[in-house]
């Protein structure tokens, strides 16, 4: 009777003889490993950088204000007056309000959009000196800046304006801080020609996450032409956005699985005239069907297995120590500056499990079907020669 | 005991290539004795051979090992009683290449579920009483052909069956090494193993191992059972 | 919506499973009419040969059946934060009407195909492969079942809407809104609790009773079967609440992930494994066939031990985490 011990003892005689079949045939099923560990990187490689970007984006968010205002002028975002603050401040649920200044900088020295905003002052930094600047680590790299140095960039009036370089923003956060630039408030109004009664746009703090739809209308009640933008949206802005190109990634991608899956099918069901005879063989000495494809599903199991190990530790190192150079330009965007940061890594058992159902079940469909065929030979097939 | 009681078999039923390879045979096979089967190539008895064996399905009719009817068996139960039941020896070795000796040998007790050191310690013992000692770790594509016919026939002893059939097993070999493999298919007899043979080879016939001879022609056994006496001594 | 890594891995899953599971529906119907194990006929060998197929899909399905389903769960929850009001699982699969009933008929297929890889297994014990028809009619049952999964998830994905504004867990298990889940929430916990100890302990006493007695074993694979439903509402009932200290919360969910020490996995996954076994044992010990006489009840006892120790775990779990909670209803 079939016990466990007996049920084990032959699983690994099954498997003793799937390892010294692959062995065996170490030539014929390199291509199949090789395109297998391939698919396994690519897919791995797009799942764990866009999951590592979303983390990013995820806890840079965490910190930003429930609430931002904004002001629509015939739909165009404009300048909002000081008094909206004084109007929003007294809501009830708003714990804090501020206003801010920020706006977009064209550098024509490294021909990239920048940012050039007043660090908040709630923040514990302090907003650099007249005369002096704050900027991210990427915009350093690509003009070349260390600190001390002097840049000139021209503003609202066309004229040079000359920065001080204070200092560089750490890396931690370098994926959104990458185009920064940090001035203090007059400097920005000079240099943008800002009146001072005027902000780019409001935040608000709201302390219970239940009432930021409430203060939301309130604000739209007090300020008609008013724009609210809520933290959430943003985050979901962003989720939808790394989600979108991650699965058109992985879309591509698709093609490749049906080209491996037509591979793997292919090989499992072009037997040569050897393996013909060996399964004849194992039948005719007393192997059942069960057994034959038990013996080829572990057979398959390995080689899926060996594939996604070193497929997926590829694609680990790729991306969490190379800065994954074949996808940086989609999955980030195509800003020219390039944020060079270092991506925690992080092992997620859902996306093991995600990545898993992208490459393996496509083998396992490809081949079962080939394998079943294969292990059904007639056991007097050997006799009949 | 086994039974054959009108047994046919026919390949690709139906279709232009249709063809009988046996014919409405009725046998009775006594255990602890040796037969033969005997006839010119494409007589059937390899097929016959193989449906005693429980290898090949019968198309119609019924098989029957010690009273039991083994036709009606699921494919797996089938293959556990010919595991434990029969031990074949094939015409060309049906050795499986790139393997080693031991490994071909223990083959057939893998699916068994027996203990592998078990088997590995059977199968070493087998290859020594065959006079194959030193060659177990040996790959099976650089053995001789009576190397190679030993090393089938311990493969089949592996299960201790009671029951060895041999398809046959002296056609690739010259008449010395036949000789040899005939002695050992004697020793087994001796041991009180039931023994079927086909063969057309007249040293099979001369070796005074046969006991029963049965001749076959165009699928069909010739001359309605033939005696099962104590023939050629 | 649908482009999403885990969502597209569950459609693949889903669609493949599908069409496999389809493919051998057709097939029991074929084999139903055409099974004649006297013949020896190339049709019936052919047949035959078939049967191999079926089952090592069957398996592969019920392989996957368990992974998908968790990952189904867990990405729903992953989900949340993109729908307006969705805290946790809940608010995903509410965003639109597919996704609880894609998520029931992944239970149901995971339940019916470990129940048929059973039937399966006994059948192969026979040496007449007694149970094949029962085990055929029953797969009959679970090709469409694939095939409605499928679409359902492929309707659940397709027709998910980051605009629509979700319910959250607390809206669905809320007095206000009605429904099953509702009442499962509402059920005072001096009910729900004896309640739920008292079918635990009959169930786990029936599995005892029929190892040591060898009666009763459909009686457990019924109870067993019973029990799932029972634990499901205590779950939501008093289970949750304890485990979040919060009177009010009763997401069965919000358990699965960390910051509750995952105690939904602690709790889930030896309540479907103890399931799962206690039905296969209650229809092994159903099986009425001369040739599974000997095996039948042993493979009964086996998947009987298997079940009374998951389901065993499950309740210790269950009394753990009520042990540890400061909550007091």
């Amino acid at each position: 009777m079939v016990t466990m011990n007996t049920w084990i003892e032959r699983q690994r005689a099954l498997i003793d003889f799937s390892v010294a079949n692959l062995g065996r045939r170490r030539g014929r099923n390199l291509g199949l490993f090789l395109a297998y560990t391939l698919l396994v990187f690519l897919l791995a490689s797009v799942v764990l950088y866009g999951d590592a970007l979303r983390r990013e984006a995820r806890l840079l968010l965490a910190d930003a204000p429930e609430l931002v205002v904004q002001r629509l002028a015939a739909g165009r975002h404009d300048l909002l007056p000081a008094t909206w603050l004084e109007q929003v401040e007294g809501l009830r649920g708003v714990r804090g309000a501020e206003g801010r200044l920020w706006g977009y900088y064209f550098d024509p020295a490294v021909a990239a959009n920048t940012t050039l905003l007043v660090p908040s002052a709630s923040l514990s930094t302090s907003p650099p000196a007249p005369g002096q600047m704050v900027i991210g680590a990427a915009l350093a790299r690509a003009r070349g800046l260390a600190v001390g140095d002097v840049l000139s960039l021209r503003g609202y009036d066309g004229k040079p304006y000359a920065f001080t370089l204070a200092g560089v923003l750490d890396a931690d956060s370098e994926l959104v801080s990458a185009d920064l630039m940090q001035v203090n408030a007059a400097d920005f109004r000079a240099f943008f020609g800002v009146d001072p009664g005027l902000y780019t746009d409001l935040v608000l703090r709201v302390a219970n996450p239940r009432e930021v739809r409430k203060v939301a209308e309130k604000v739209l009640q007090r300020l008609p032409g008013a724009r609210v933008i809520a933290r959430e949206e943003m985050r979901r802005t962003y989720e939808a956005a790394f989600n979108w190109r991650q699965g058109v990634l992985l879309t591509f991608l698709s093609t490749l699985m049906a080209a491996f899956a037509l591979l793997a099918w292919d090989k499992a069901s072009g037997l040569s005239a050897e393996e013909r005879r060996e399964i004849g063989i194992l039948k005719a000495v007393g192997w059942e069907t069960g057994d034959v494809l038990r013996m080829k599903l572990w057979e398959g199991a390995l080689v899926s297995l060996c594939a996604f190990l070193a497929g997926y530790v590829l694609a680990w190192l790729h991306v969490f120590y190379a800065d994954a150079p074949l996808f940086t330009a989609v999955l980030k965007g195509w800003s020219v500056l390039y944020p060079h940061f270092a991506l925690a890594p992080r092992v997620d058992v859902a996306q093991i499990a995600t990545l898993f159902f992208l490459t393996v079940l496509p083998f396992v469909a490809a081949t079962v079907v080939p394998v079943w065929r294969a292990a059904t030979l007639d056991p007097d097939e050997v006799m009949r020669e | 005991m086994i039974e054959l009681l009108a047994v046919s078999k026919t390949y690709n039923a139906g279709r232009v290539n249709e063809f009988s390879a046996v014919r409405e045979v009725d046998l009775l096979i006594e255990p602890g004795r040796a037969t033969a089967l005997r006839g010119p190539s494409g007589s059937g008895k390899t097929t016959l051979l193989g449906l005693i064996g429980g290898l090949t399905r019968p198309s119609s009719g019924r098989v029957r090992l010690d009273g039991r009817d083994i036709s009606a068996l699921s494919e797996r139960f089938l293959t556990e009683l010919r595991r434990a039941t029969f031990g074949f020896v094939f015409q060309q070795f049906q050795l499986i290449r790139g393997l080693s000796v031991l490994e071909n040998v223990m083959l057939p007790a893998t699916p068994s579920g027996r203990p592998y050191r078990e088997v590995r310690a059977r199968a070493l013992r087998l290859l020594d009483d065959l006079g194959l000692a030193g060659r177990a770790e040996v790959k099976t594509q650089w053995l001789s052909g009576g190397e190679a016919q030993r090393v089938a026939i311990a493969r089949a002893l592996i299960n201790d069956p009671k029951v060895i059939l041999a398809d046959e097993p002296t056609a690739h070999l010259d008449s010395a090494l036949s000789r040899q493999i005939l002695a050992i298919l004697a020793d087994l007899r001796a041991q009180g193993r039931t023994l079927i043979v086909s063969s057309h080879d007249p040293l099979v016939f001369e070796a005074g191992l046969v006991e029963r001879v049965i001749d076959m022609r165009d699928g069909r056994v010739c001359g309605a059972g033939a005696p099962a006496g104590p023939v050629l001594s | 919506m649908i482009f999403q890594p885990a969502a597209l891995a569950l459609l693949l899953a889903a669609s493949l499973n599908a069409l496999l599971l389809l493919g051998s529906g057709v097939f029991a119907l074929h084999l139903l009419r055409h099974w004649n194990p006297a013949s020896g006929s190339e049709r019936q060998i052919a047949l035959e040969r078939r049967t191999y197929l079926v089952g090592t899909l069957v398996g592969l399905s019920l392989l996957l059946g368990l992974p998908a389903l968790a990952l189904f769960a867990h990405n729903a929850d992953a989900m949340a934060p993109f729908f307006t009001g969705a805290m946790c699982a809940v608010g995903s699969l509410k965003a639109n009407v597919w996704g609880m009933p894609a998520l029931l008929s992944m239970l149901a297929g995971f339940f019916l195909a470990a129940a048929w890889l059973v039937l399966n297994h006994l059948d192969g014990l026979g040496w007449n492969t007694p149970l094949i028809r029962g085990k055929y009619r029953l797969l009959l049952l679970l090709a469409p079942l694939a095939l409605a999964q499928a679409v359902l998830l492929w309707l659940y994905y397709l027709n998910l809407n980051p605009e629509v504004i979700t319910s959250c867990c607390g809206s669905l298990f809320g007095p206000a809104s009605g429904g099953v889940a509702a009442e499962m929430a509402a059920l005072p916990v001096a009910t729900a609790m004896p309640l739920f100890f008292a079918g635990w302990l009959l169930t786990l006493a029936v599995g005892v009773g029929f190892l040591a007695r060898g009666r009763f074993g459909r009686l457990f694979g019924l109870l067993a079967a019973l029990h799932f439903p029972l634990a499901l509402a205590a779950v939501v009932a008093f289970i949750a609440p304890y485990i979040y200290e919060q009177p009010n919360h009763h997401c069965p969910f919000c358990l699965l992930q960390a910051e509750h020490g995952y105690a939904g996995w602690v709790l889930y996954l030896p309540l479907f494994l103890g399931t799962a076994a206690g039905i296969g044992a209650g229809l092994a010990a159903a099986a009425r066939a001369d040739s599974l006489k000997v095996s039948a009840p042993r493979v009964a006892a086996g998947l009987t031990k298997v079940a009374v120790a998951a389901l065993g775990v499950f309740g210790l779990a269950v009394l753990f985490y009520l042990r540890r909670s400061n909550l007091v209803m």
